[in-house]
């Protein structure tokens, strides 16, 4: 839901960010406001996966310019437990399995986190257990899930739901998604995406990162990037997911190129 | 603080053994330094027999003085025991002794075998006979809070079709040493899950070895040591199989912290007649310290051609992409170490037999890491 006087939540500025000595992102440029969904697509290696991380804070990730503001605070200065805290969620592309750590304890710990950063207080082993039975039925999830290891064994459908029942539990107000389409059946596909169609409303936004349409089938977003090369090279409204579906990314690599030549004739400034 | 080995101590241990320590240039003591245990006053422990009042539960009986040897010595054969320097210790320091026979389903045990804080040696002695097709479920926990040590030989024998869980849960103490040598041989059919918890102790030393007489049994063994400080934890693990289709599923985990040493040998045994064995191996180790070491190495024996044995062993700090996952959920790097710490630990603990969760195996054995 597009209202332009809603309140900006998320602002992306020119980011660069490297992996080692690798530049992957290039000048991303993203606002997110309250109540918007936003899909990036593109090809692997496009960086769409770095960005989710660079918002997240993944330590591997070394931010070389740009800014991010989240809710008028600098996003980039904050430990990633601190933006989790304060309202930032991302679902990973591959969850992490940590055997021996309790999948109820490890939402029961999260959840609280959040909560304590919000000013509520923290929940009993009690009061958790019902909140999250309340919170499982969201992505139809059964509770013998809570009892096993976080991620240990689950199937790629389980994890992901895993990941949407964290997102439920933590209500974000900016849900990054990363591939979380991929490695889903049908049926896993459509239970995750009405969970995240479930979770967004006119407080939050969502970013989904995905490489097919399959998923915009099911949650229908207002904006449409494209990314290639470390930058968004497009935005459109849905359409454009339906275009790409038609026509591949083959233009990318034309307006890639095209691009590349106007930044080699551009004239060098003398100081 | 370095433990200070007093020199009448390793004569005396010498003298009961009937040969001297292990040293260096054995291939199976090269890591291990005795230092601790020569720390030890040159005396026996001179507690109450801790295995005087253990009430046993239903289908479990006392084995008498007769039945003993002859049961004993087969076992220590089929798993070359005798000679092992740590059984010669034991026989020669007069241990005390509880010899079982464990028939159809039987009630769970536990038995507590804490040296205190009593100078010497304590040695014990251990032996169980599982009838055909019974089960059972021991804990045996060790303890200390002083310059002691603890020597216990534990003789098993597991009978056709018989079930076995075995824990060893052992925190102990910067001064104390354990000494703890299981032989266990399994006719075909058996199960054994033998699961060991040691953190704590100046040195320890395991050193469980199985021989399927016949192939064709299940053995699992999970085992999990820590150390901090100057301890020095050590596990030399021997599986073999005397027949085709045995099963074997190892997990060797340890922590190591401070200027802590580990040390795992893992050998397995597949003679050619143990044709369908399946094995497998592995050994994890958790390096949260820059002065901390770990030795680990797998001893696969295979002359059988037709077998499955995998094997592999991993050294690392705490995961990096686990706690990132954990911090992107709003959870603090410092408890997010220490939830990796505790699940890395609970994957051996929850195996465990299920008197183990009423000590809380974690808060002994990682005391300042609650």
């Amino acid at each position: 839901m597009i209202r332009p006087d809603a309140p900006l939540l998320l602002e992306i500025r020119d980011l660069h960010a490297r992996v080692e000595d690798q530049p992957i992102l290039k000048g991303v440029n993203l606002t997110l406001r309250a109540g918007e969904i936003h899909a990036v697509m593109g090809r692997n290696g496009s960086g769409k996966s770095t960005l989710s991380k660079v918002l997240a804070g993944h330590p591997a990730y070394t931010v070389t310019a740009g800014s991010v503001t989240y809710r008028g605070a600098d996003l980039l200065e904050l430990d990633p437990e601190q933006r989790a805290r304060i309202g930032l969620f991302l679902g990973f592309q591959y969850p992490v399995e940590i055997p021996g750590v309790s999948n109820l304890e490890f939402l029961r710990v999260a959840t609280n986190a959040r909560r304590a950063e919000r000013g509520e207080e923290e929940l009993d082993t009690f009061a958790f257990e019902d909140l999250v039975r309340e919170r499982l039925k969201v992505v139809q999830m059964d509770p013998a899930f809570l009892e096993r290891s976080v991620n240990e064994g689950f199937s790629g459908g389980e994890k992901k739901r895993n990941e949407i029942l964290q997102m439920a539990l933590l209500e974000p107000l900016v849900a990054i998604l990363d591939e979380t389409d991929s490695g889903l059946d049908i049926d896993a596909l459509r239970i995750v995406a009405e969970g995240v169609s479930q979770l967004a409303g006119p407080d939050n936004a969502t970013l989904l990162i995905t490489h097919y349409q399959r998923l915009l089938d099911l949650i229908t977003p207002d904006y449409v990037h494209v990314m290639a090369a470390g930058r968004i090279l497009r935005t459109g409204g849905k359409e454009l997911a339906l275009e790409l579906e038609r026509t591949g990314y083959d233009w990318v690599d034309q307006e890639l190129a095209n691009l590349e030549a106007t930044s080699e004739r551009e004239p060098v400034e003398v100081a | 603080m370095p433990a200070v080995a007093l020199p009448a101590t390793a004569d005396w241990l010498a003298a009961l053994a009937g040969e001297p320590l292990p040293g260096r240039r054995q291939e199976d003591w090269r890591f291990t330094d005795l230092a601790p245990l020569q720390a030890v006053a040159p005396q026996l422990w001179a507690g109450p027999d801790p295995f005087a009042h253990v009430v046993l539960p239903a289908g479990v009986t006392r084995l008498d003085g007769a039945e003993i040897q002859a049961l004993a010595d087969p076992i220590l054969h089929a798993t070359g025991s005798a000679t092992a320097w740590p059984v010669r210790l034991n026989q020669g320091a007069s241990p005390h002794g509880l010899a079982l026979r464990v028939s159809g389903a039987a009630g769970p045990l536990q038995l507590q075998l804490d040296a205190g804080d009593g100078p010497g040696l304590l040695a014990l002695q251990l032996l169980l006979v599982l009838e055909e097709g019974a089960s059972f479920e021991l804990l045996v926990r060790h303890a200390s809070r002083g310059a002691n040590a603890t020597s216990l030989v534990t003789l098993v024998q597991l009978g056709r079709g018989a079930r076995l869980n075995l824990g060893v849960l052992a925190a102990g103490d910067a001064r104390a040493s354990l000494l703890s040598h299981l032989a266990i041989s399994q006719a075909p059919a058996s199960e054994l899950q033998l699961t060991t918890a040691v953190g704590g102790w100046g040195l320890s030393r395991l050193e469980p070895r199985v021989c399927q007489l016949e192939g064709a049994a299940q053995t699992r063994l999970r085992a999990l040591q820590l150390v901090d400080g100057q301890e020095l934890a050590d596990t030399h693990s021997q599986v073999s199989f005397g027949g085709p289709e045995g099963e074997l599923d190892q997990l060797h985990k340890v922590v190591a912290d401070g200027a802590g040493r580990s040390v795992f040998n893992g050998a397995v045994r597949v003679p050619r007649q143990a044709q369908q064995t399946n094995a497998a191996q592995l050994s994890r180790s958790l390096l949260l310290s820059e002065r901390a070491r770990v030795d680990t190495k797998p001893e696969l024996e295979i002359v059988a051609d037709d077998v499955k044995c995998a094997h592999g062993a991993t050294v690392s700090r705490l995961q990096q992409n686990e706690l990132f996952y954990l911090q992107s959920r709003g959870i603090a790097a410092d408890q997010a170490s220490k939830l990796l710490l505790r699940g890395y630990c609970e994957e051996v603990l929850r195996e465990l037999p299920a008197a183990a969760a009423a000590c809380h195996p974690l808060q002994l054995l990682l005391p300042e890491r609650p």
